[in-house]
């Protein structure tokens, strides 16, 4: 093994903070796709209509089921042939947005369908309208149980973008991947990486936790 | 008299009635809950239905709440056709006439006591937030909770939670309030405040009573008509002298003499 370089740890930083950067970006925007869109899932699988329950299943099943990577390569290298185009960052943001989303759709069902019957009937005795009903009684009641549960799919998803290395996003492992290409020391760029990571994620899981407690009673 | 099994053909018209039933029948799978029932509700009147469980006396709730709604016959309710449905626009109009207290009381937990009386008259009767909050705190003094309004549902003991709901339901000033077995979920000491309650709502106000309960005193307290139910059907019904005096029928007797 060779002799840890502190040098190379600081020739790294100005790469690592880039790759930091993006990493939380691809994170930040890839949660908010993955949130909204998971809710319009939800949605679809909670209809009364089974011409709109069923093909919303069958989507996001096939989503759920498929590896990120080989979605990730198909938007990245296939799309294009059909002329739809977009930058690796963009591409990988989508990719990893949409892949989620098919999870957090069942974290909302779970949570919409873990509110007791009686909410629904007693809205329906107060003729409060449907939209009411979702956002002043249901969705209030189901998010203590989905916030923390879409925490931990947060946390996957932070651990998930180095796959977006694979179409050459500049995100963390690329970065150290750029800077072992140029100074042949694998070592200390990785090591930083991995560090990152658990830097990042050990506190967020250890913050989710807090909040689970304080939300779930 | 006010509640009555009639047969179709001998009714008046359907707007002397506020409620009326008319050879509706009700089956879950195999299991006929309501048969080829009729009855019908005069308005202003409290009618308190009793039977064994099962039944189908709070079936008759849910259909008229429209958390459900029957195989067969017509539900008219003011004279509107509330069953066979004519569409979600007329189902609402219906629907804003009658209120419902359920056993479980499925109050709102994310929402104060005051916030759950107000929601409904400010967005479906488009009271304004300080009419609403007005008129919540006067029904909360009535029920005995004025100084509860800002506590959360999960605050409150089962007792207060049903006068809460009691309120809840009044808000929406319903020509028709409907009482589930609204002291079955309760300690016995909570019983008693909450039947009170309905006491004061009973003598002081016109508001049309359809209740479904085990609380044969308080049946013959407020009750005009006591409806006399067995497998889906009223087999027996009148004032409450008579039904608890002098029950006609066999199966009311024996009803009778099983939870007095």
């Amino acid at each position: 093994m060779s002799n840890w370089d502190w040098s190379a740890v600081a020739d790294f930083m100005p790469r690592f903070w880039d790759g930091v950067q993006l990493t939380l970006q691809i994170l930040a925007l890839g949660s908010l796709l993955s949130f909204s869109l998971g809710l319009v899932w939800a949605f679809g699988l909670l209809s009364a209509s089974r011409f709109v329950r069923w093909p919303v299943n069958v989507v996001t099943e096939f989503i759920r089921n498929t590896p990120l990577l080989v979605q990730l390569f198909f938007l990245f290298f296939v799309l294009p042939e059909f002329g739809v185009q977009f930058s690796a960052v963009t591409t990988g943001t989508v990719a990893i947005g949409l892949h989620y989303s098919t999870y957090t759709a069942q974290v909302y069902k779970a949570g919409i369908d873990a509110v007791p019957l009686g909410q629904w009937e007693a809205a329906t005795a107060l003729s409060l309208p449907r939209h009411r009903t979702w956002f002043a009684v249901i969705l209030p009641q189901a998010i203590r149980r989905i916030v923390p549960a879409l925490g931990n799919y947060v946390v996957s998803m932070l651990k998930d973008t180095p796959l977006l290395a694979g179409i050459s996003v500049l995100e963390l492992l690329q970065q150290a991947r750029l800077e072992s290409a140029a100074t042949f020391q694998y070592t200390e760029p990785l090591t930083v990486v991995g560090i990152a990571f658990i830097l990042i994620a050990y506190p967020a899981s250890l913050l989710l936790r807090v909040l689970e407690r304080r939300l779930v009673r | 008299m006010s509640a009555e099994t009639v047969k179709p053909a001998e009714t008046p018209s359907p707007t002397a009635d506020l409620i009326r039933f008319d050879k509706v029948t009700k089956r879950f799978g195999d299991n006929t809950v309501l048969d080829d029932l009729c009855f019908s509700v005069k308005p202003g009147k409290h009618v308190t239905l009793i039977g064994p469980s099962g039944s189908g006396k709070t079936t008759i709730l849910r259909l008229l709440m429209t958390l459900m709604k029957p195989e067969e016959g017509t539900i008219h309710v003011n004279g509107q056709q509330l069953f066979p449905s004519r569409g979600e626009k007329q189902l609402r109009e219906v629907r804003k006439n009658i209120g419902m207290v359920f056993q479980q009381f499925n109050l709102f937990p994310n929402m104060t006591v005051l916030r759950n009386i107000t929601e409904a008259p400010v967005r479906v009767l488009g009271l304004s937030r300080d009419e609403a909050d007005e008129r919540a705190r006067e029904l909360l003094d009535m029920v005995g909770l004025g100084e509860r309004a800002d506590a959360k549902p999960t605050q409150l003991s089962g007792g207060q939670q049903q006068r809460v709901a009691i309120a809840r339901a009044l808000a929406m000033r319903p020509q028709v309030l409907l009482l589930d077995e609204v002291t079955s979920a309760l300690d016995p000491e909570l019983v008693a405040g909450v039947l009170d309650v309905l006491r004061d709502i009973a003598r002081t106000t016109d508001i049309t009573m359809l209740c479904v309960t085990h609380e044969m005193n308080f049946a013959r307290d407020i009750s005009d008509d006591v409806l006399m139910f067995d497998a889906g059907r009223v087999i027996e019904s009148g004032p409450p002298e008579k039904i608890f005096g002098d029950p006609e029928h066999e199966r009311t007797r024996e009803f009778l003499g099983a939870v007095l």
